[in-house]
């Protein structure tokens, strides 16, 4: 069987765990076995939704012990699912949890783990990823040595794609308390925005953008177009009052949006590392010879202080963004 | 209170890839390495505490001779001893996991701190999973971090936001940006560091979970192309490819 961990967030399933999910019943298929979705809380509800997305199977372990999420209490969880069920594949979206739980889980089956993967398939009954390295200025193809093996998916890559499955429900037995570590409080969430890792579209600024306070022009490109803002490295290092959450780049996030409206960034290697995988490509730079532009599917030879305003109010006149 | 620091030596930010003749590692020619930044944070973070509250701090890395380089400016800016588990450093995640874990099950170490990834090879697994093989708390991802009575609470970056992990020491704790500014070696860090020795000790077995079978550059990126006029007829042209032909909106 392959399991895949999904997230709920309002009683609906995440879009990158959909994904997850939607590239589990592929490998399900061409390797002929089961797929389950595993979920953990202290309510599951929305978990049935697994079958839109193929699921075979839909664990939920629900109580009160995993109301809030703690790493040990919910690697306990996966990794006796995945022994109850004799799974060989674990998959998790590439998320604030998947990343910090797929680990310790793949640690305590003694399987092997793959990071933000952007392929998956089957090569002699055994997993086989491939992954961005050096930030994606490279690609490394991963086979596994382990009789299990975990990986965790990188959001915006691979397409959430409905297909009914049975979905036949169980439940599974929440641990008891007492973890080695636990969330208490959940800050700055008020924004609502999508994270940089799994937005649609992003517009980045970079040095050319002269100071903090002229982000607010991106913003409102971003706010047009239904995207969230980034920065490059020399942006958030410039002392203006960015967080380094922001920044894109080899020391930053690494994204892959479907389109990357890149304002004043010159390019630098650390910077193209992180946003490369980006499907389109915008460029607006003053300079005619910044790197940037080999990149750019679309460049801009001009004054982003001029091109900016106009793009949002041309996007806002076409009704872009609005769907 | 005994702290251990993991860190990994990688290639500068600025390296261009090239992949060697076995069509599955990097090329080495050329190659700047330095420590990775995000254990720069952590290795700031240890000395931090050792100033702070008081902290016998120990440094660590996986690997060959070279990764001496990476021990001697750990001490040259503040730790108390180093430790080179030698090895041929080419082991994926788990199995560094496994020697660091076989080193430090033993010693007594209350915090781990290593990066919350290394840079290059960007799995941010080791720390999580020797927290996994030590048995300890984990908290990733950190910006803050608070060391109590055989507890801590640190806050971890997640989708848009932040979160307050509070757990029990011992616990591994993986740095990210934001932790802290880390400091340059002082003249008379680097001084004192020639004086101490790198204590050398043989990697115990590990099995890998994982390994790289090719390694490629990513596919060239279709030729672009430069949008004429003035910024309102740039900004229309913009916005008209990217519904027509990218079909994006």
């Amino acid at each position: 069987m392959i399991l895949v961990f999904c997230e709920l967030k309002d009683g609906q399933i995440r879009k990158p765990s959909a994904e997850a999910l939607s590239e589990g019943r592929r490998l399900a298929d061409a390797a002929g076995r089961q797929l389950g979705a595993l979920f953990a809380g202290a309510s599951c509800a929305g978990a049935a939704e697994a079958a839109k997305y193929g699921a075979d199977l839909i664990l939920t372990a629900e109580g009160a012990t995993l109301a809030s999420y703690s790493s040990d209490a919910y690697a306990t969880v996966i990794a006796e699912a995945m022994k109850a069920k004799g799974a060989t594949v674990l998959l998790a979206a590439a998320t604030a949890v998947g990343k910090d739980m797929a680990p310790r889980a793949a640690a305590r089956l003694g399987a092997g783990y793959a990071s933000d993967v952007t392929g998956l398939s089957f090569v002699d009954g055994k997993l086989q990823a491939v992954r961005p390295v050096y930030a994606g200025k490279a690609f490394a193809t991963t086979s596994f040595a382990s009789a299990v093996q975990v990986a965790t998916t990188r959001p915006n890559v691979f397409a959430a794609t409905e297909k009914a499955g049975a979905g036949t429900m169980e439940t599974l037995a929440a641990p008891a308390g007492d973890f080695k570590s636990v969330v208490r409080e959940i800050l700055a969430k008020a924004s609502g925005k999508v994270d940089l890792a799994e937005a649609n579209v992003i517009v980045s600024g970079g040095r050319g953008m002269k100071d903090g306070a002229n982000f607010k022009i991106l913003e409102e490109l971003a706010d047009a177009i239904g995207g969230v803002v980034g920065a490059s490295r020399a942006a958030v290092d410039a002392g203006w009052g960015l967080p380094h959450s922001m920044q894109v780049g080899q020391t930053g996030k690494v994204v892959s949006p479907t389109l990357y409206i890149a304002c004043g960034i010159s390019g630098a290697i650390q910077h193209i590392a992180g946003m490369s995988g980006s499907k389109y490509i915008v460029a607006i730079n003053k300079d005619p010879e910044a790197p940037i532009f080999k990149l750019a599917n679309y460049g801009i030879v001009g004054d982003l202080f001029e091109v900016v305003p106009e793009l949002t109010k041309a996007a806002k006149a076409l009704g872009i963004g609005k769907n | 209170m005994k702290i251990l620091v993991a860190l990994k030596q990688v290639p500068d930010t600025e390296t261009k890839i090239k992949v060697a003749a076995d069509g599955r590692s990097l090329d080495p020619a050329d190659v700047k390495w330095i420590t990775s930044p995000y254990d720069e944070y952590a290795l700031e973070e240890a000395i931090r505490t050792k100033e702070g509250k008081g902290a016998e701090v120990v440094a660590l890395s996986v690997g060959g001779d070279s990764a001496k380089d990476v021990l001697k400016n750990a001490l040259a800016l503040g730790a108390d001893s180093a430790v080179l588990l030698k090895g041929d450093g080419q082991g994926d995640a788990f199995a560094v996991a496994q020697i660091i874990a076989g080193y430090a099950k033993d010693k007594g170490f209350d915090l781990i701190l290593c990066g919350n990834k290394g840079l290059g090879g960007d799995n941010a697994a080791m720390g999580p999973m020797l927290a996994e093989l030590l048995g300890v708390a984990q908290a990733n991802v950190i910006v803050m971090l608070e060391l109590g009575e055989g507890t801590f609470k640190a806050e971890r970056e997640i989708e848009g936001g932040s979160e307050i992990v509070e757990g029990r020491l011992p616990a591994v704790i993986t740095a990210q940006k934001g932790l802290n500014e880390p400091r340059y070696a002082s003249l008379k860090g680097i001084m004192a560091a020639k004086k101490k020795t790198i204590e050398e000790v043989d990697a115990v077995p590990a099995t890998v979970g994982t390994q790289t079978i090719a390694l490629a550059l990513p596919p060239e990126r279709p030729a672009g192309r430069k949008l004429e006029g003035d910024a309102a007829a740039q900004a229309q042209a913009l916005l008209q490819a990217l519904k027509d032909e990218a079909k994006v909106f």
